[in-house]
């Protein structure tokens, strides 16, 4: 309509017929971004529109010459096939897409596939052969290979406890219904309840925090943060020698919460660097007891709450982990009066 | 002494057994049901001390019977289920239960967590003095001790004590703590409960960043242990 009313005005220096080529070229324009209907009704408008705008005589449907008669019919002929055509490009387009998506879905699912049946079949292995010993044997055993087999099988069933909650976490965040529970929330307790829940299973590693009292209150996930938290220090304590030292530090900004969390590990090969929040990846030569889920895990839910994570290597040693999470603050940390 | 009664109700044959083990070895005696039907039947003949409730039952949803249950039984249900999201949770909580487990748990959790709901409701003294620990609450007085030294807390920091105190042992909701502190309307004003908790912690607790008295639930509420 806009267009046309333009053209109106350039009718008077190009002639009506210049103008059928400028509604034409609208016509296949609108064809690349929407879909079939509502290019074949605008073929179809701008038709009637040129007729009853340009062709004389003007303001009525009728047309005067043979010769415009001929025009009109060809220009919506050629609106109309101009339209069934990027129509079926762009469908075939889509198709392909569709395919690549799928290639790449069924890779990842093999992916997965593989990953799970080496990380839930290994657990389950060492608790049925350690009950198989302790049944068939049961004679035979010392009181201390009894409770060397017992723990097998609570360290083997912890393990397959976390996958199973890694894997949860994953579908929930690939479902695409994650919600977030965005709620008021002490961040040193946050930090806090995480390292608790960490050196629960007994580590060598010492992390360390120093907190702040005077620290806002942000809104965020608490659960998610939590989980964030918990899967960067796991991968950390996992992959780092023993005595390395984590440090995990808040930062407040009236727009931003930052936490970084960084060790003094061997660091990661730089080439690495951008590759270890990608689902499944796992670094080359790295030990067992992973799935390749958890960094990206965390890249997800902090990215559920429109923040960015990055990972970068220290100068010195080790590496450091930066979190990024834009959230609303409120400054409201002591009230004495009430 | 009589060894307390516990209701298992739970669809799981496994889960049955193994609890029952569980407890049995520890001086409790179990009564188990498999439906909510029988779960219901047998509250009702055998009134048990506490009950241990799934929610997800094949005859009905757990929610409706923890409901149908609070409607005459007011001792400790405790919730052991396999669904974690935060909302069921929640949701059962404000629906009276006492607390919740979620599976898999360890025993020794489920032991010390039995233990503190049984405690539930009997902690008020006739003498207006309630034990936390080496906290101690004398509601005449309106004063709490620690190690027999007197805390200096603010009016709210006392209410929020007391509630917690007389909920021992019980998982208390952002919503339930607001509700009983700041009245109706103040049910999203989280900001201030996280404000005074924080305080409340610094005052009574040895390590406020590792507390032993007031634990997050995270997403869900406060206990006090």
């Amino acid at each position: 309509m806009i267009a046309a009313a333009l053209c109106f005005f350039a009718q008077s220096f190009l002639g009506y017929r210049a103008v059928a080529l400028l509604l034409l070229l609208l016509v296949s324009m609108l064809a690349i971004v929407f879909d079939i209907l509502p290019v074949l009704v605008s073929a179809l408008l701008s038709a009637v529109i040129w007729n009853f705008l340009f062709i004389p005589p003007v303001l009525t449907f009728h047309i005067a010459s043979p010769e415009d008669a001929l025009l009109f019919l060809m220009y919506f002929v050629i609106a109309l096939v101009n339209a069934v055509l990027t129509s079926r490009i762009r469908k075939a387009e889509k198709k392909a897409i569709e395919q690549d998506e799928k290639e790449h879905t069924i890779q990842l699912y093999n992916t997965l596939l593989n990953s799970l049946s080496h990380e839930l079949r290994t657990p389950i292995a060492t608790i049925i052969s350690a009950i198989d010993a302790l049944k068939d044997n049961r004679n035979k055993l010392t009181e201390n290979t009894r409770v060397d087999l017992l723990n097998e099988i609570d360290i083997a069933s912890m393990r397959l406890t976390a996958q199973v909650e890694n894997l949860l976490n994953m579908s929930r965040l690939q479902s695409g219904f994650l919600k977030l529970k965005l709620d008021w929330c002490d961040v040193n307790e946050l930090v806090f309840h995480a390292i608790q829940k960490v050196y629960l299973n007994t580590t060598q590693q010492s992390v360390q925090f120093a907190p702040d009292e005077q620290f806002p209150l942000y809104k965020l996930d608490a659960g998610l943060i939590e989980q964030v938290l918990l899967n960067i220090l796991s991968n950390a304590i996992q992959y780092t020698p023993d005595d390395t030292i984590i440090t995990i530090k808040a930062v407040s900004t009236p727009t931003h919460l930052v936490i970084t969390i960084s060790d003094t590990g061997h660091g990661f090969p730089n080439t690495e660097l951008t590759n270890v929040f990608d689902t499944f990846y796992r670094l080359p030569n790295s030990k067992t007891g992973g799935t390749g889920l958890g960094l990206s895990i965390a890249k997800g839910y902090v990215e559920a709450h429109g923040g960015s994570i990055a990972l970068h290597n220290n100068p010195t040693q080790g590496a450091t982990f930066t979190i990024l999470l834009p959230c609303e603050y409120s400054s409201i940390n002591s009230i004495t009066h009430e | 002494m009589n060894k307390p009664l516990i209701l298992i109700i739970d669809d799981e044959p496994q889960i049955r057994k193994l609890l029952e083990i569980s407890l049995e070895t520890n001086d409790y005696k179990v009564l188990k049901a498999e439906t909510a039907k029988e779960g219901i039947t047998q509250a009702a003949n055998h009134p048990p001390d506490a009950i241990l409730l799934d929610l997800g039952l094949p005859d009905k949803s757990g929610h409706i019977l923890l409901q149908e249950l609070r409607d005459w039984y007011n001792k400790p249900i405790i919730i052991i289920s396999a669904t974690n999201t935060e909302d069921d949770i929640v949701k059962a909580l404000d629906n009276g239960a006492t607390d919740y487990l979620t599976k898999p748990f360890r025993t020794g959790e489920l032991l010390a967590r039995l233990r503190s709901a049984l405690r539930w409701g009997q902690t008020v003294e006739p003498s207006g003095i309630t034990t936390i620990g080496e906290l101690q609450l004398d509601s005449i007085a309106r004063t709490v001790k620690k190690n027999n030294q007197l805390l200096k807390l603010t009016s709210t920091e006392y209410n929020l004590l007391v509630l917690f105190a007389k909920n021992e042992g019980k998982v208390l909701t952002h919503q339930y703590i607001l509700k009983e502190i700041w009245g109706v309307g103040y049910q999203s004003e989280t900001q201030y409960l996280r404000v005074f908790v924080g305080q409340l912690r610094r005052k009574i607790e040895d390590n406020p960043n590792q507390p032993e008295h007031i634990i997050t639930e995270s997403g869900i509420g406060y206990r006090l242990m």
